[in-house]
């Protein structure tokens, strides 16, 4: 009486892939890059349907710690990786796929009349960073320790500097937002986030190589990942010749695998 | 007939007690879950050091400071609400309610791109001197932006209840609107403002998401315990945990000395009339 059942079901499976959803957690500075290389995951594999959740990378750590049903995982530092690895999340080596540098940024009106590096440790300015447990915010703090030992910058460079931060912010991006509403003089993210959306309202001033922070971007499947095959898929595209290219046109230091 | 309202009587009462076992499991099992999960002795250490004290007499007071401002901006509102009729009545009533439904976070954004430097009322303030973001005073706008409709709300409910023959017989007496405002409105409605005034000001001091995007994060000067308590969040769960419960007895030790005094105050009378 149901003999129709099971042809019917065969030919709804064989028909069409079944719907699949891969997510993936990733620190807030990838979300260009990656957003763009879902939209190609989705093209190339019909059916599948990529999701998204970015924020800062120990947000995200927290989250999968606590059992979020991720499939993968990218972060801005290796520091919230090897706290997941060494906890058993992390299913086989996770790869390093990109590099990314701090620049300071101001907004366009530049109400602090910032012009260098050295202006920011002049008192009464308003400065925001990412709190210290952020990648972007601890890597700050690492490049004004190591301005103040640079030949023309005051030894107690990073205490002025320290002094004229208002605000910790909880991720990288809330730090653009408040350099961009021009309510803050100033802040310090990632070169990937000024974005040709963002370059109209700020200005950039580069961090000499010497005291700038190179950040590494580690990628990984996750060992509780619902979609494991997809996951690898994803991890395999950032790392191929095309995501390099989405992610140098990001303004990320690309690796050669 | 007792075989038939019997089970119906029965029926009513596991009803009830489905409902409120079932609210015990929502709202009470992730407050013991917070609680069971820190040593006593470890919470007494944590709430006795100087970044905890500091996170909390800042929430003290800007919650203290924002329940203030509502009740004093929030006055005259349900005051208009409760007692005109006009055109927009219905609008303004609704503009109210907005905070209660925009999220946290919107609502600071909002703050920043009016009250900000660059905002729309921003000149206005510089020209005054006043630069608000990432200061305490920010962290008071955006705690009682958030906290006013549950004032308003509850303030418009009790000044509506007050009879209007009182309203009427004080001013047939020659009472001018202010007087009987004061010696007749206010009086009678004030248990109602009081219960206002506490939600007010629970919500101010649970208030995270308009905080964090308009005053920002700075311990001592903006950093208010729900803020210390997600920045703890971000690198060590157990601290943060350890605030939680330190901010969760808190405010239900305050919020439950507060509700004993008003059901003491509101039993008081009545039970001194009853008697022979």
């Amino acid at each position: 009486m149901r003999d129709w059942f099971p042809a019917l079901l065969a030919l709804a499976l064989g028909s069409r892939p079944a719907p699949r959803t891969l997510t993936v957690f990733a620190a807030a500075s990838l979300q260009e890059s990656f957003t763009a290389l879902g939209d190609s995951l989705e093209h190339a594999r019909p059916g599948l349907r990529v999701t998204f959740n970015f924020a800062g990378s120990q947000t995200l750590a927290l989250q999968i710690a606590q059992g979020a049903p991720a499939d993968v995982f990218a972060s801005a530092d290796d520091r919230w990786m090897t706290t997941l690895k060494d906890s058993g999340f992390v299913a086989g080596t996770p790869r390093v796929f990109a590099h990314n540098q701090l620049v300071v940024i101001v907004p366009a009106s530049n109400p602090g009349k910032v012009t260098g590096l050295a202006d920011l440790g002049r008192g009464g300015l308003k400065l925001v960073l990412a709190a210290d447990q952020v990648p972007a915010g601890r890597y700050a703090r690492t490049v004004f320790a190591n301005l103040g030992r640079t030949p023309g910058f005051p030894p107690d460079f990073a205490a002025r500097v320290a002094a004229n931060v208002v605000s910790n912010e909880e991720n990288v991006k809330a730090v653009l937002t408040k350099v961009r509403l021009g309510e803050a003089d100033g802040g310090v993210v990632y070169g990937s986030d000024v974005t040709p959306a963002v370059a109209a309202d700020v200005r950039t001033i580069g961090i000499p190589p010497a005291a700038n922070v190179i950040a590494d971007y580690p990628i990984a499947v996750l060992t509780h990942a619902p979609d494991a095959d997809d996951a690898r898929a994803f991890v395999a595209l950032v790392l191929s010749s095309t995501g390099q290219r989405v992610l140098a046109a990001r303004g990320f230091t690309t690796v050669g695998h | 007939m007792p075989s038939r309202t019997r089970p119906g009587v029965w029926g009513w009462r596991l009803a009830v007690a489905t409902g409120v076992a079932c609210f015990l499991t929502l709202v009470g099992l992730p407050l013991v879950a917070l609680v069971v999960r820190v040593p006593p002795g470890e919470l007494i250490r944590r709430a006795a050091s100087e970044p905890v004290l500091q996170a909390l007499r800042l929430s003290l007071v800007t919650s203290v400071s924002a329940t203030a401002v509502v009740a004093l901006i929030g006055l005259p509102v349900a005051y208009l609400l409760a007692t005109q009729e006009f055109p927009g009545r219905r609008v303004l009533e609704t503009l109210v309610e907005m905070p209660m439904v925009i999220p946290p976070t919107v609502a600071g954004v909002g703050l920043l791109l009016a009250f900000g430097r660059a905002g729309l009322a921003g000149s206005a303030l510089r020209a005054v001197g006043l630069s608000i973001p990432f200061t305490t005073l920010a962290v008071v706008i955006a705690e009682a932006f958030v906290a006013l409709p549950f004032f308003v709300t509850a303030a418009t409910a009790g000044l509506r209840e007050v009879e209007p023959r009182y309203r009427e017989a004080a001013a047939t007496l020659g009472a001018t609107p202010p007087y009987a405002f004061r010696r007749v409105l206010l009086p009678l409605a004030l248990p109602s403002l009081a219960a206002g005034a506490v939600m007010t000001w629970a919500r101010a001091l649970g208030e995270f998401g308009a905080t964090i995007t308009f005053a920002g994060n700075l311990p001592g000067r903006t950093q208010t315990l729900p803020l210390a308590v997600y920045v703890a969040l971000q690198s060590d769960v157990e601290a943060a945990v350890a605030l939680s419960v330190i901010l969760l007895i808190f405010s239900f030790t305050l919020l439950l000395t507060f509700r004993s005094l008003t059901a003491a105050r509101a039993l008081g009378p009545r039970a001194h009339r009853s008697r022979p």
